[in-house]
């Protein structure tokens, strides 16, 4: 199984000792806190999948007072797919199936204001930049919350300079039509 | 924080022409700086950034437009008021070259300090912890000649920062820098100043160094072509 995916997630999760749906759930939102968070719907199939693969099994059923829950642990195949996914490259994806490149192409076809829309990208972009760098720059942040606000930031950065380039090129396009 | 939106902000340009020989740097760019409000302003190079910061800091006068800060007319301060302001009032950090070759990196950030009237001890023993704050504190004896880019501009923003000026005006600061040691500066630039309550005019063509500041201003063609959404 190739890419990043919510069973690999899990089965990392698993990795450092048994654990019940709802527990996973909350320690994946914890450690990839600009993720979107699971559903827990999301975490009881994939483990349903995972222990239907044998990459995970049951541990036991127990309430501890509260509501009754499974507890999940991972087998040996499983921790063998983790080792196997965590050291496989991942593609080198060029994401041009993004909305905003969508947006700019058909409102260059359609005859929109491309430069506008891009105008007002970049405001929203910036604003979440901003937040970022505060989460990130807080006193007290952990490294998990530093190392993904990181991640955001980068992404964003590179949306941004994509816009900015393309913003540049509009103005000389628009000038070349023009001129013509 | 962002005082921004303030009724009366600390500096403002209204409609600033600036020609350099044949170029028309700026053309009607108007901004403003509330207290304590740390602004970014980008755009394109050759948008009229550098200029736009030479004006406010009252380095280079408008052709036409106005000036003011705290309530008076800075474009037309005469020369000795307009230096002495520029000393007790503003910080400066350029991206290359303001560090004085002869000294060291603790006599250059004590220097200021010492030209208002601080004993040398005190002055060194006060620029050393601005060197620490900005980790380079190590490098201290080192001349400018002998640091590297990187360390010579944190040395310069210590020296921007040591007289506790009310607006520092910074012109590419982490130019030289990688990401991780931009991201050091700049957050030790960001507390300091909202600690502080300094002001700083930050022009910089990184987005990830313009989002430390508050709100940007983005500059084209000499004029101001969007501003940011107030933080
Ligand atoms: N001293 C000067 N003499 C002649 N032209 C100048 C001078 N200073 C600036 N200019 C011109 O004015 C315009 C604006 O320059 P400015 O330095 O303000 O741009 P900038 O936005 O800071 O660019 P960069 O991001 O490359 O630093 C440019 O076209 C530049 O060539
Ligand atoms: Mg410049």
């Amino acid at each position: 199984m190739i890419g990043m995916s919510t069973r690999h997630i899990l089965l990392g999760l698993l990795a450092s000792g048994p654990s019940h749906g709802y527990d996973l759930k909350r320690r994946h939102d914890e450690r990839f806190p600009q993720a979107r968070p699971l559903a827990y719907g999301q975490v009881y199939t994939t483990l349903q999948r995972l222990v239907r693969d044998g990459l995970a099994e049951v541990e036991g059923t127990g309430a501890d007072g509260g509501p009754e829950r499974t507890t999940y642990r991972s087998t040996e195949d499983g921790a063998r797919e983790l080792a196997h996914w965590a050291g496989e490259i991942a593609p080198p994806a060029p994401f041009v199936t993004n909305e905003i490149f969508a947006k700019v192409v058909v409102s260059i076809l359609s005859g929109g204001d491309a430069e506008a829309y891009l105008r007002a990208q970049r405001a929203a972009h910036m604003e979440r930049m901003r937040e970022l760098t505060a989460v990130k720059t807080a006193k007290g942040a952990d490294l998990a919350t530093v190392l993904s606000a990181d991640y955001a930031l980068n992404h964003l950065d590179a949306d941004l300079r994509w816009m900015t380039t393309t913003a540049a090129r509009l103005t000389t396009l628009t000038a070349e039509v023009d001129a013509a | 924080m962002s005082n921004g939106d303030s009724a009366v902000p600390l500096l403002a340009a209204r409609d600033l022409t600036k020609t350099h020989g044949m170029t028309r740097a700026l053309r009607g760019a108007s901004v403003e700086l509330g207290a304590g409000e740390i602004l970014a302003v980008t755009g394109t190079s050759g948008s009229g950034k550098s200029t736009l910061l030479h004006c406010l800091a009252g380095i280079v006068r408008p052709d036409a437009g106005v000036v003011t800060y705290a309530g008076q007319r800075l474009d037309q301060l005469p020369e000795k008021r307009l230096s002495e302001l520029r000393r007790s009032d503003f910080g400066v950090v350029f991206q290359f070259g303001q560090l004085i070759p002869e000294l060291t990196a603790l006599d250059n950030v004590a220097l200021p300090l010492m030209l208002a009237g601080t004993p040398r001890g005190d002055a060194r023993a006060r620029a050393g912890a601005w060197l620490e704050r900005f980790g380079v504190r190590g490098q201290g004896e080192l001349r400018p000649g002998e640091m590297s880019g990187g360390q010579a501009q944190r040395t310069a923003l210590a020296r921007a920062l040591v007289t506790g000026p009310r607006v520092v005006f910074a012109d590419e600061p982490t130019g030289a820098l990688d990401s991780l040691a931009t991201e050091q500066v700049m957050t030790a630039l960001a507390h300091t100043a909202r600690e502080a309550g300094t002001a700083v005019l930050l022009v910089t063509h990184d987005d990830q160094v313009a989002a430390y500041a508050d709100r940007e201003v983005r500059l084209a063609d000499g004029a101001v072509a969007v501003a940011g959404v107030t933080a």
